[in-house]
């Protein structure tokens, strides 16, 4: 047990059950590897150490009673936007500096009920609204691959956790890409799932139409076990589907052959980097080596107009979502006045960013009368075109194969304070949430050492699909061995 | 599309968002980039095409009135910024 550090959920559950290791013994080497590379990493907004150590023990005597699933005395860490009963919840906001939410997401509470250990809650960008947690009020989450980079976002704190080994497993949330993105970046595996597959109660909400929570993890194996406990219908999220989850590690160690598959030719952006569309070439020829059929040249003609569609009713909904906000219920509230109205609007101009100021701009605006039917109607016209685009290629196709993103990880800073440009980097990803439809980033190589990162898209409630597609890609090729020195 | 300073303060006012005059001048700029970036729905036929408001068909969810623990009244208050014991307390409405 040289280096507990990677181990996967389900290493570490071998070792757990054949009592190689204690629960105990895993979270103390894992709050000490926190403890020794988060300075440099910084993907911890809170490290829940006394809890864990509560968590795991109690972990230990349910594994010494017989009872060990495959999470039982794992331990995770989840994004700071999912409300913990007893642990503070910031949304990496001023404006929940201190919340400490009365109750658990309903994600959570199937984890505590797998037995699951939580390490701590990561950072990520305000409200979940960014690409590489440079939005977060607090700092910006270091690449484990390359600390002068960022991880992606808005998940950069749970994607950097994985990679860096500060964890076995992290849940994110993906609104345009913020759990693919950094997966990419970041070289781990993250799944969005299906829109309705996975509960979003006591998820705080940016764009309602738009969330899904999924697993952020070291494999494709993990991805799969992670999404077996905390998916199904909630009646607490109204969203949520009534369809049957089946088990997910099933689909695993199948081969592809005569699978078909789809390259749309709208993903090959004007600004993709050479090393990036290299890259997915030879991933493209892997997936044929297996015995996939693959169409090159497949057409989504409505993909350019995603970035506008996403941009306007994600916004909208999110200046809907945060008008809760007032400084009366909880949160920062701004104490200096005693007009009713001067309090609201300080405790929103010192409690949020400017990224999410922003956005609430923005979208109230495309909302406000005179402007409705131009923007937020016209932006759900368009929705429905991308969504129907999708529909016909799954008549023909069982997946789509794209990168994740057109780029490698940039430098902190590089996009400086122009908003479309950090906008541009989640081109890929958010056609997939506007569709509904699931999609997973598993690691694709390396150019000059950064990750690269492939999108395995799938029809609604297809993740069965794409977890075949990634767990064969991935056994050929073994990118997910990978580990960044930190 | 350029925003008018008073269209960025109306928007603002909407929000219920305080601006400094730096902030009005920086997000009237910004925004008035992004909208014109967004010009390109104009020329998208979307005639007879119906709006997705989201992205599955499920609607009109119903479950029975059952009475269920919740919250009690301490935990619900605990995070308020200022509470009068069992009430959150709030400014004057009434000018």
């Amino acid at each position: 047990m040289t280096h507990p550090e990677h181990l996967t959920i389900h290493e570490a559950h071998d070792l757990l059950k054949s009592k190689q290791i204690s629960s105990v013994e895993l979270t103390r080497s894992m709050l000490k590897r926190i403890e020794s590379v988060d300075p440099k990493v910084k993907a911890f907004m809170t490290v829940t150490g006394d809890l864990a150590l509560q968590q795991a023990a109690q972990a230990d005597k349910k594994i010494a009673e017989g009872e060990c699933g495959p999470l039982t005395g794992v331990p995770g860490v989840m994004k700071d936007v999912l409300c913990t009963k007893g642990v503070r919840t910031t949304c990496s906001s001023k404006m929940l500096e201190h919340f400490i939410p009365p109750y658990n997401a309903t994600v959570i509470e199937k984890l505590y009920a797998n037995g699951m250990v939580l390490l701590g809650k990561a950072n990520m960008d305000e409200f979940a609204m960014g690409s590489s947690t440079e939005n977060s009020a607090y700092f910006t989450t270091h690449n484990p691959w390359d600390l002068t980079r960022i991880p992606g976002g808005s998940s950069g704190g749970s994607a950097a956790a994985v990679a860096a080994g500060e964890g076995c497993f992290a849940l994110g949330s993906d609104t345009g890409g913020s759990i693919r993105q950094p997966a990419g970046f970041c070289s781990i595996t993250g799944l969005k799932p299906t829109y309705g597959r996975v509960s979003r109660y006591g998820l705080i909400a940016f764009a309602s139409s738009l969330d899904q929570i999924g697993p952020m993890t070291k494999d494709v194996t993990d991805a799969a076990i992670v999404m077996n406990a905390i998916s199904g219908r909630d009646e607490r999220d109204s969203t949520s589907v009534d369809c049957p989850v089946p088990d997910f590690t099933r689909s695993l160690n199948k081969d592809i052959k005569g699978m078909r598959l789809g390259i749309p030719k709208e993903y090959f952006v004007e600004g993709m980097q050479p090393e990036v569309a290299a890259a997915m070439e030879t991933a493209i020829a892997k997936l044929e080596e297996l015995g996939a059929s693959v169409e090159r040249g497949v057409s989504l003609p409505s993909t350019p107009y995603a970035l506008a569609v996403y941009y306007i009713i994600a916004p909208s909904e999110a200046s809907a979502n945060l008008a809760r906000y007032d400084g009366v219920k909880y949160g920062f509230s701004f104490q200096g006045t005693d007009s009713m109205w001067e309090a609201m609007e300080k405790t929103r101009q010192f409690g949020f960013g400017p990224e999410v100021k922003r956005r609430i701009m923005l979208g109230t605006y495309a909302l406000s009368a005179g402007y409705y039917d131009a923007y937020y109607l016209k932006a759900q016209k368009v929705r429905t075109l991308i969504r129907m685009e999708f529909d016909k290629a799954f008549e023909k196709y069982d997946a789509l194969i794209t990168p994740t993103s057109p780029t490698v990880p940039f430098k902190a800073g590089e996009k400086g304070d122009d908003p479309l440009a950090m906008y541009l980097s989640d081109v890929c990803t958010l056609p997939i949430n506007i569709a509904g439809v699931p999609a997973i980033s598993i690691p694709a190589g390396f150019a000059s050492g950064l990750p690269i990162g492939m999108q395995i898209i799938a029809k609604p409630f297809a993740e069965e699909t794409i977890f075949r597609i990634a767990h064969a890609y991935e056994q050929a090729t073994g990118w997910q061995k990978m580990n960044p020195k930190v | 599309m350029k925003l008018s300073r008073e269209e960025v303060l109306h928007i603002a006012a909407l929000a219920k968002l305080g601006m400094t005059e730096d902030d009005i001048h920086h997000f009237g700029g910004q925004l008035s980039n992004i909208l014109e970036n967004f010009e390109v729905l104009k020329g998208v036929d979307t005639e007879g095409i119906q709006p997705t408001a989201q992205a599955n068909s499920v609607c009109n969810v119903m479950r029975d009135d059952v009475i269920a623990p919740s919250l009690s009244q301490e935990e619900v208050l605990a995070n308020a910024p200022k509470r009068d014991g069992e009430f959150f307390r709030i400014r004057p409405v009434m000018e």
